[in-house]
């Protein structure tokens, strides 16, 4: 290679590269950046209203609402998944991909069903009643629509991201390092405290921040339940107090939030950078719990799963089984067809943009880069009504633009492009979900050493090579878990499908809303049964996909 | 992603999808494109109706009402919906002040429509009533001792009445009314005093409030009829049950009259389907559309020559507030922030 041809493509490259990821970057901020331009203009006397009433209520709500559930999901996540990650219980194949089955329920039908059978005149208060004899005075029973039962309920459905994360992470530990430990004479607890959680910490924050962001966004579950957190305090602002503005602000101020606590995330993710040194090719051997231990560890799994899904799956189906024949006709098919379509080609749009955005930062870590794709992450916390609309605008600004142009040189008009389109919709879905595709391949990418680039681009390997037979082997796991995790959030995504859909266009979402909104739960019921069933396929394909992931087999051995 | 040649089928249907969806609206030739805040399932038979009469195919946007308004302005001119159909006058008053609603005077829909529920210059017409009266519990309340919504602040009702959360229109809207009859002053007074009587902190939709008369959790609550009846023609036995349990009590009767709002619709400013968004409306307030309405939602046609579903002749006749719809709308904010103020969550 002559000097000349060295040095050109490579400033070229460079440039390309972080012009691409940084422009990619920035579209998908688009909407956010929306947000955060309308929240520049002035404050209007709204605001002296709300710190006068209720923002000290929806600050603190929200708090509360994003710890729990993020201690929650912990708690329910993390254990899970290193029973089935690397021990041998009974039921234990099974509870690998069952576990997963909860996140196909959207929070909000479970807060309907919960309520359905909780509230006093439920069939469990009743039962007790009747069987008590006791009357409203006699007795106390935890009420579920309040912020312990919002918590609870998000936790429930929200726990799979922790648990996806973390049990890929104790996947991808190799043998060696426990076996190290353990001939240094640590026990199991203790090889669990010191080596096996320290190492999936990454993962496990990352699982935790998505978990804390969906939380935040949430506007159906806490609506419900009557708590005022800062989603519902934009609605109220915007809808009810027609101030666009101040609705922004909040949404800003939201957003503001959730930024400080990515940083923190960030900074602790730096702190914590380990690269497993061990030999990938073995796989340990699964810990074999003794018998008493056996069934503790199948019951602990079974919780999750019964609260989770079990029960309000079995609500639903009840519900379906009465309804379904009133509200099943020919145009079901389509509605499935439409959410399969939408949720299958985004998840993989999403992951191709989420690879992109990954690798950026990884070849250019340079702090603009960072900071472009952070804030291309910032949608997952905003309220999907909020980022909608963001996407809605600057899409009209360009049609308007585009049609003025049109208008005035062609003279034709060319209408609207964008707006109303699938096209926005996917765009919305992108910077939407983003965050939740490119979580999982960070975490994945922290995975692969940069040694091994090295040591396989010494051994002759182009870089085109060093990607399919290094990276993407390594990384297989992380990037079915992204897919899953879009697949599943897009098929529940309501508001941004509902406002920016194209005519005579629904999805299974759309119709559940529709009915559960008009207070017809019984109605609604096959619809959201045929989402969860739509989100089982996918969840055991890819269980089973990332379990053959592990270390011994995959393709690097 | 590990099978190419499926990701790339599943590109190129969307890809194919998007033209269609694109090109569509421009090809066909005689249509009218709505964007609806009412339900699909609440308006499609209708709409099928209609085409099937008129041969005008109809395309169909469902979705909440400010949204759906924010869509229509952001459009501009270039909006491809003909008419706006809303649940809420309010938001139908909101439109037309956001200019996207143009002025469509039609001496069929004035003969249909009581001034009271249409725009005085014709930027839209009311085309359903609700009523949100008062509901008690047959077993603990005796009609006579309930007169007014004033009344329901006072103190012998002190842990007795259940209503929805203040985020819910129809709450904002009652308090609006409020405030257009007895001035916010007084009406902030009026709702400290409501809120003092809660039974419980406001949560859940209102069949969930009937069911908590039911169930014996209070006995009083503020809900729209056509939950209730839905709730006596459900599948469920449980919310027949439920509804069993509770009965209308219609209050202001002597004086401002029950609190009612309208569903309704406009014709969008730039509407390319005009005079087919004229016909809709005609047929949405003609006799055959009012009286689906009525005996499929439990709402009240606009139109007083059609006669109320059984259901609702079961509960009585009553005096509805004369105060026009569209003042509603205008206090909305200001009903928000006096519940705000009022602590009602």
């Amino acid at each position: 290679m002559n000097g000349k041809r060295e040095l050109w493509p490579r400033a070229a490259q460079t440039d390309r590269w972080t012009l691409l990821v940084a422009g990619v970057a920035l579209l998908l901020a688009l909407p956010v950046c929306t947000v955060f331009f309308t929240a520049l203009q002035p404050a209007s006397e709204v605001w002296r209203h709300l710190v006068d009433t209720v923002l000290a209520d929806y600050v603190l709500n929200s708090m509360v609402l994003m710890l729990g559930v993020g201690l929650g999901t912990l708690i329910i996540g993390v254990p899970t998944a290193w029973l089935t990650g690397v021990c041998e219980f009974p039921g234990r194949r099974w509870f690998e991909w069952a576990l997963l089955l909860p996140m196909a329920i959207p929070a909000y039908i479970i807060a309907y069903t919960y309520t359905g059978l909780l509230d006093f005149a439920g069939p469990v208060q009743s039962v007790l009643r009747e069987t008590f004899g006791w009357s409203r005075q006699d007795y106390a029973f935890p009420e579920i629509r309040s912020l312990p039962g919002a918590v609870l309920m998000l936790a429930l459905v929200l726990y799979p991201y922790v648990y996806l994360l973390a049990r890929a992470a104790f996947l991808e530990q190799s043998a060696a390092v426990l076996e190290v430990s353990r001939s240094l004479g640590a026990g199991p607890w203790r090889r669990f405290l010191t080596v096996t959680l320290p190492l999936a910490r990454p993962a496990l924050i990352a699982g935790m921040s998505l978990v804390q962001m969906e939380a935040l966004a949430d506007y159906g579950a806490v609506q419900y339940f009557g708590i005022s957190t800062f989603t519902t305090g934009i609605f109220r602002v915007w809808f009810g107090m027609n101030d666009a503005t101040a609705a922004a602000q909040l949404a800003a101020l939201l957003l503001l939030f959730v930024f400080t606590l990515l940083v923190l995330e960030r900074l602790s993710r730096q702190q914590a950078r380990f690269h497993h040194t061990g030999q990938r090719t073995q796989r340990p051997p699964r810990l074999q719990l003794p018998s008493r231990l056996k069934w503790l560890a199948a019951s602990a799994c079974m919780m999750p799963l019964l609260f989770g899904f079990l029960i309000p799956a079995g609500q639903l189906a009840a519900w379906t089984w009465r309804t379904a024949p009133q509200v099943i006709d020919g145009r079901f098919l389509e509605l499935a067809r439409h959410s399969l379509l939408l949720a299958g080609g985004s998840a993989l749009l999403i992951l191709l943009l989420a690879l992109l955005l990954g690798y950026g930062q990884r070849l250019r870590p340079r702090p603009s880069v960072r900071l472009a794709v952070r804030g291309a992450g910032l949608g997952y916390a905003v309220p999907g009504t909020v980022l909608a609309i963001g996407v809605m605008l600057p899409f009209a600004a360009i049609d308007r633009t585009v049609d003025g142009w049109a208008r005035e040189w062609l003279g034709l008009s060319t209408g609207l492009l964008l707006s109303g389109t699938l096209f926005a919709l996917l765009f919305a879905y992108s910077a939407r979900f983003l965050p939740a595709a490119l979580h999982s391949v960070e975490a994945g990418l922290t995975r692969i050493r940069p040694s091994m680039d090295d040591a396989a681009r010494v051994l002759g390997a182009k870089p085109r090579e060093v990607l399919w037979r290094v990276h993407i082997p390594i990384l297989r796991s992380s990037l079915l878990t992204a897919l899953l995790l879009v697949f599943v959030d897009v098929l529940k995504e309501l508001p941004a499908t509902l406002i920016l859909r194209p005519f005579n266009f629904n999805t299974l979402a759309v119709r559940t809303y529709e009915l559960a909104s008009d207070e017809r739960l019984a109605d609604s019921a096959s619809f959201a049964l045929a989402i969860v069933l739509a989100g089982i396929g996918p969840v055991i394909l890819l269980s089973r996909a990332i379990s053959h992931a592990r270390p011994g087999h995959d393709a690097l051995s | 992603m590990s099978n190419p040649s499926k990701s790339h089928t599943l590109l190129s249907t969307v890809c194919g999808l998007l033209i269609t969806l694109l090109t569509a609206p421009a090809l066909a030739g005689s249509e009218v494109n709505i964007y609806s805040a009412r339900k699909e399932d609440l308006i499609k038979p209708l709409l099928d109706d209609f085409s099937k009469q008129t041969g005008i195919t109809v395309n169909l946007v469902t979705g909440k009402e400010a949204e759906l308004l924010q869509r229509l302005q952001s459009e501009g001119i270039n909006s491809p919906a003909d008419l706006l159909l809303t649940s809420d006058a309010g938001r139908l008053a909101a439109a037309h002040h956001a200019g996207v609603l143009q002025t469509t005077p039609s001496k069929l829909l004035e003969k249909n429509i009581p001034a009271a529920y249409r725009d005085p210059e014709g930027y839209w017409y009311g085309l359903s009533v609700r009523a949100r009266p008062i509901l008690y519990a047959k077993d603990r309340v005796k009609p006579a001792e309930l007169s007014t919504y004033e009344d329901l602040a006072a103190s012998r009702w002190k842990g007795k009445i259940c209503v929805r959360s203040s985020d819910s229109i129809y709450n904002q809207s009652l308090v609006a009314g409020m405030i257009a009859h007895h001035g916010e002053a007084k009406t902030e007074t009026w709702a400290k005093g409501l809120v003092a009587n809660f039974a419980r902190s406001p949560k859940g939709g209102d069949r969930d409030q009937i069911k908590a008369i039911a169930a014996g959790e209070c006995d009083l609550a503020l809900a729209n009829t056509y939950y209730l009846g839905g709730m006596i023609n459900s599948s469920d036995q449980a919310e027949q049950e439920a509804a069993a349990q509770v009965a209308v009590f219609w209050p202001d009767t002597k004086t401002t009259g029950v609190h009612v709002n309208v569903s309704g619709a406009g014709v969008t400013a730039h509407a390319k389907n005009r005079d087919n968004a004229v016909k809709l409306l005609e047929f949405l307030a003609g006799d055959q559309a009012q009286h689906w309405y009525a005996s499929v939602n439990n709402e009240y046609p606009v139109n007083p020559a059609i006669p109320p579903s059984a259901t609702l002749k079961a509960w009585g006749e009553f005096k509805a507030d004369t105060l026009n719809v569209a003042k509603l709308g205008e206090l909305n904010a200001d009903a928000v922030k006096l519940m705000d103020r009022a602590g009602w969550k």
